[in-house]
């Protein structure tokens, strides 16, 4: 797979395998579809290019569901009510209040932006589904406003030069940008540009942080991600696009109605999602494009079939739905992609400039104390009264039958439960109230006990994920592409890493391609990459080989004399046994014992726990 | 005049049992398996008109769709005894849902051909539409396990849309009604009630009891509940996540289909009808968080009143406004409520 220099010589390029040929067909693709959008408008007729204006704008929309559903794993069942706000709120300042039009879309824009700010308030700290239930309701909430005020909104008659209220045109330079053959180059204009925003901002340190939401929440955090941050940043820009959406149907129309805000609309906005590919950008265009031309057929074929007239279009779509979920989950664009040969991926520059280190920790006394720390679970206290201490540079291991609390412990440390009573801190900080994030961000790394690593992601992408609290770059320098240093620098530290842990034959691999073993030092890496103070290792040995037990034996203990403080949390005694310096054993929540391996060994009260009491 | 809260109540309180209803189906569906069922509202439409075409003396669409869904019933079955190389039983998934189906035909068929009692079509639209229940599972939830909660949402979605459009072609546009179960008014206290209302008081009381029975005194029922808390733990029991989320969603549909024949008398029904009383649903198991039977029965009779007193009080035109913008306080609280950051991740 990897051509590599010859190790003698220290690379300094990695390339991928993957062919040329893959690269350049995506290349010849994208070229023939700019070369089709520029003919266009002189070839087509006039009712080509309004159906290509409908699925341009569909396509705004749905590149913010591509965001939000499937990168971040949030769904929105009200994208509509965004863009009739958008459509509304510009139509209204620009008519009723003789707003200047391309301002009036912005405020569209700005209305619709504070709208999902809002909404984001009150339901993204609260399970997934919320979200799509809220904008759903919020839907139905704005639909019906749109339908009943009549003095502002017109009603159901609609709004715009039919009903008396003029909408001035947008204009270019005093033009009036008028029909579909102008709008054309404006609505395709703004959708490429916003494709490019996308684009960059998927490449970038917050389009990462996005991607790393699949990965769930708590992953996400322990690399230093806000997680209520991010989610709402991509439910605002979600918003945002279709709000943009909204205020050039307005000005193409120049009368809107309040079905645009309806949950129908939403809907078929989740359908292009779906066909076109949950997560991929061009399957915004493509999903828009097979949605509008296939609903533009099937109305003239199904009534003259079923003998009357009706929307029964919506048979087909609810049944495409439900078969693309079934059968071709990924969509049509990731689909048409798998088939193509691979392209290389980006090749790491090794030489990069290193990213910057964490300074040196400067406490007097221990990294991390856990004081009388207690945490309940309704009636069943977890873990009661727990205290205990890591060493700056130590290997402690926190042991305990199964059931003794100690992935409870492991979740109090990281912020992930919350404390009944007690207090933790880490380098002198008291971390008792703090978010995970915040802790991660102190400098705390973990694995998991249950594997979390992207399968689809290569290993370079999946140990990148864990660069996020030692970069820098902001939300509009990765939209507009700039922090391409820091990614080759975020790519160049991860391939170190992998080389750390002794992954780096081949770090374009999907990691899906990895058994357990490999994967478990591939949460390592990741871990690595925030260049923590103190590694906290989740049952890193369970469900290992002998060999692989070694490996990551060999790797805890170069971890260690490299300065890297380690609290490994394990089932299996020959390893905590063979690393720790020194051991916590918990049972029922409560510290039973501490001390070196040999004390801990041949403490009485730890040989009852783990072998019962002897029979007198 | 003084009587005109009393009639909002009463009125608010049979919107709100048919709210109920829905509600409760969607708690018990999603705690078991994680899917919202969108869909929910469709099933309430095609019992009811169901029974409109039986007392018509025509075929109801229902049976097709019944037999459409068991002929891919039949072939996924086969499609998974085949590869599991089991070619016998493969021969007999094939057969049973194709012969369940003919048999259902001709049943049906016999059924509109023959004059019989009102009860009578109104307990064959209900089991009609409820035996939609497992079919709906089997086809479109079942082949798609350990999918996310947003992607059974999507699923639904789709499920939806497709029941919507059937109805659409089956029934046409126009809305049905139905007679009452028995005509006659009942004067309790002050108030004038229609036979009907203490109908569909009456039998949503009565569900809500045999369900409350079903869950906690039936084994069937715990191991409902087993499956909710802890779907491995369920498992390592002997109890199938399939079967219970089957059992949970037929359980929902049949919800759905009596709610279908309760309310049609009183409010009318066409092929969109369903949607907004599934909707009126969701927001009383939003109060219930989705996971609590108890405060989504009580948010869907709250949303079953507020409806009626700001419809009179405020607007009518606004009302169904009002009730969708009551989750917004209700989210506003939980979001405030502390949770542990475990417990808002998916």
């Amino acid at each position: 797979m990897t051509r590599q220099v010859p190790p003698s010589s220290s690379p300094t390029v990695v390339t991928s395998g993957g062919s040329r040929v893959g690269l350049w067909i995506r290349r010849v693709l994208l070229i023939a579809l700019l070369a089709g959008l520029v003919a266009l408008p002189f070839v087509a007729d006039a009712f080509t290019l309004r159906l290509a204006n409908v699925i341009g704008m569909n396509a705004l929309v749905v590149l913010g569901l591509v965001l939000l559903a499937g990168y971040a794993g949030l769904a929105s069942l009200g994208q509509a009510a965004f863009v009739g706000t958008g459509a509304y709120v510009a139509a209204i300042l620009a008519s009723t209040y003789g707003m200047n039009p391309w301002l009036s879309v912005v405020a569209g824009i700005l209305a619709s932006i504070v709208i999902a700010w809002l909404i984001g308030l009150i339901t993204l700290r609260l399970k997934g589904h919320f979200l799509a239930l809220a904008t759903l309701a919020w839907g139905l909430v704005i639909t019906g406003i749109l339908r009943n005020w009549m003095d502002v909104t017109g009603g159901n008659t609609g709004f715009g030069s039919a009903t008396g209220n003029r909408i001035p045109p947008l204009s270019f330079f005093g033009d009036a940008i008028r029909g579909d053959r102008e709008y054309f180059v404006l609505v395709w204009g703004a959708l490429l540009l916003a494709v490019w925003l996308v684009l960059n901002l998927m490449r970038s340190r917050v389009g990462r942080a996005i991607k790393s939401l699949r990965g769930g929440a708590i992953a996400a955090a322990s690399f230093g991600v806000d997680v209520q941050r991010i989610k709402m940043i991509t439910f605002l820009i979600a918003a945002a696009l279709a709000a943009l959406a909204g205020g050039l149907h307005t000005y193409r129309e120049l009368f809107i109605v309040p079905n645009l805000a309806a949950l129908g609309a939403s809907i078929d906005y989740m359908i292009m999602t779906v066909v076109g590919g949950l997560a991929s950008i061009w399957g915004a265009l493509a999903g828009s494009a097979v949605f509008v031309l296939l609903k533009e057929q099937l109305q003239q074929v199904l009534p003259g079939l079923i003998g009357r007239t009706g929307n029964y279009e919506i048979i087909a779509f609810g049944l495409i739905l439900v078969l693309v979920l079934q059968y071709a989950r990924r969509g049509l664009v990731p689909m048409i992609d798998g088939l193509l040969p691979r392209r290389p991926a980006r090749p790491v520059n090794a030489g990069a400039a290193p990213l910057p280190a964490r300074p040196a920790v400067n406490v007097t006394g221990p990294l991390l104390v856990l004081e009388e720390v207690t945490r309940s679970f309704g009636g069943l206290t977890a873990v009661n009264r727990l205290s205990f201490e890591v060493e700056l540079g130590e290997v402690v291991g926190l042991i305990g039958p199964n059931g003794a609390g100690k992935t409870t412990a492991f979740n109090l440390i990281t912020g992930v439960l919350s404390v009944n009573g007690g207090r933790i801190s880490f380098a002198g900080t008291d971390i008792t109230r703090k978010q995970p994030h915040e802790v991660a961000r102190l400098g705390l790394a973990r694995t998991f006990q249950h594997l979390n690593v992207s399968p689809s992601m290569s290993l370079i992408e999946n140990v990148s994920l864990g660069a996020y609290s030692r970069t820098r770059s902001g939300l509009w320098s990765g939209l507009i592409g700039l922090g391409g240093a820091e990614e080759e620098r975020v790519r160049a530290e991860a391939y170190r890493q992998l080389q750390r842990v002794g992954l780096a034959d081949d770090p374009f691999a999907r990691a899906d391609s990895l058994p357990l073993g490999k994967l478990r030092l591939l949460e390592v890496a990741r871990a690595l990459m925030a260049d923590p103070t103190l590694l906290l290792l989740d049952e890193p040995a369970a469900g290992l080989r002998v060999h692989e037990k070694e490996d990551l034996k060999a790797l805890v203990r170069r971890l260690q004399a490299e300065g890297v403080t380690v609290l490994l949390v394990e089932h299996d005694m020959d390893v905590v046994m063979d690393l720790a310096d020194r051991i916590v054993v918990m049972n029922h929540g409560e510290r039973l014992a501490r001390g070196t391996p040999a004390e801990v060994r041949s403490d009485p009260a730890v040989v009852e726990a783990y072998l019962g009491k002897e029979e007198a | 005049m003084l009587d005109i809260p009393l009639i909002l109540f009463f009125e608010g309180l049979t919107n709100g049992a048919i709210y109920a209803l829905m509600a409760l189906g969607l708690v018990v569906l999603y705690s078991v398996t994680g899917v919202i069922n969108v869909a929910i509202g469709e099933f309430v439409m095609i019992s009811a008109l169901t029974v409109a075409s039986l007392r018509d003396g025509s075929v109801p669409g229902t049976i097709y769709l019944l037999i459409a869904g068991l002929v891919l019933w039949a072939v996924y079955g086969a499609i998974a005894d085949l590869r599991a190389r089991r070619a016998a039983k493969a021969l007999w998934s094939l057969a049973w849902p194709l012969l369940a189906g003919a048999v259902a035909y001709l049943l049906v068929l016999a059924i509109s051909r023959t004059a019989m009692p009102y009860l009578a079509h109104i307990a064959v639209a209900i089991l009609l539409t409820t035996a939609l229940g497992p079919v709906a599972h089997r086809v479109i939830v079942q082949p798609l396990p350990r999918a996310s909660a947003l992607v059974y949402l999507i699923l639904t979605i789709g499920l939806h849309l497709a029941l919507t459009g059937l109805g659409l072609a089956f029934w046409g546009p126009q809305p049905y009604t139905l007679p009452p179960f028995s005509q006659g008014r009942l004067r309790l206290g002050p108030v004038l009630m229609d036979h009907q209302d203490i109908w569909l008081l009456a039998v949503s009381l009565l569900l809500l009891v045999l369900l409350w029975w079903f869950f906690s005194r039936t084994l069937h029922g715990k191991a409902l509940r087993a499956a909710a808390v802890n779907k491995l733990g369920a498992r390592l029991s002997g109890i199938s996540v399939v079967r219970a989320g089957r059992t949970a969603f037929t359980l929902q549909v049949f919800l759905a289909s009596v709610a279908g024949v309760l309310i049609t008398p009183i409010t009318k029904m066409a092929y969109d009808f369903g949607f907004l009383i599934g909707l009126k649903g969701f927001v009383g198991a939003i109060i219930g968080g989705l996971s609590n039977p108890l405060v989504a029965v009580i948010g869907a009779v709250f949303v079953g009143l507020a409806e009626q007193f700001s419809a009179f009080y405020i607007s009518s035109a606004y009302k169904d406004v009002l009730v969708f913008l009551l989750i917004i306080p209700v989210l506003l609280v939980r979001s405030l409520q502390h949770v542990d950051f475990e417990e808002h991740v998916e």
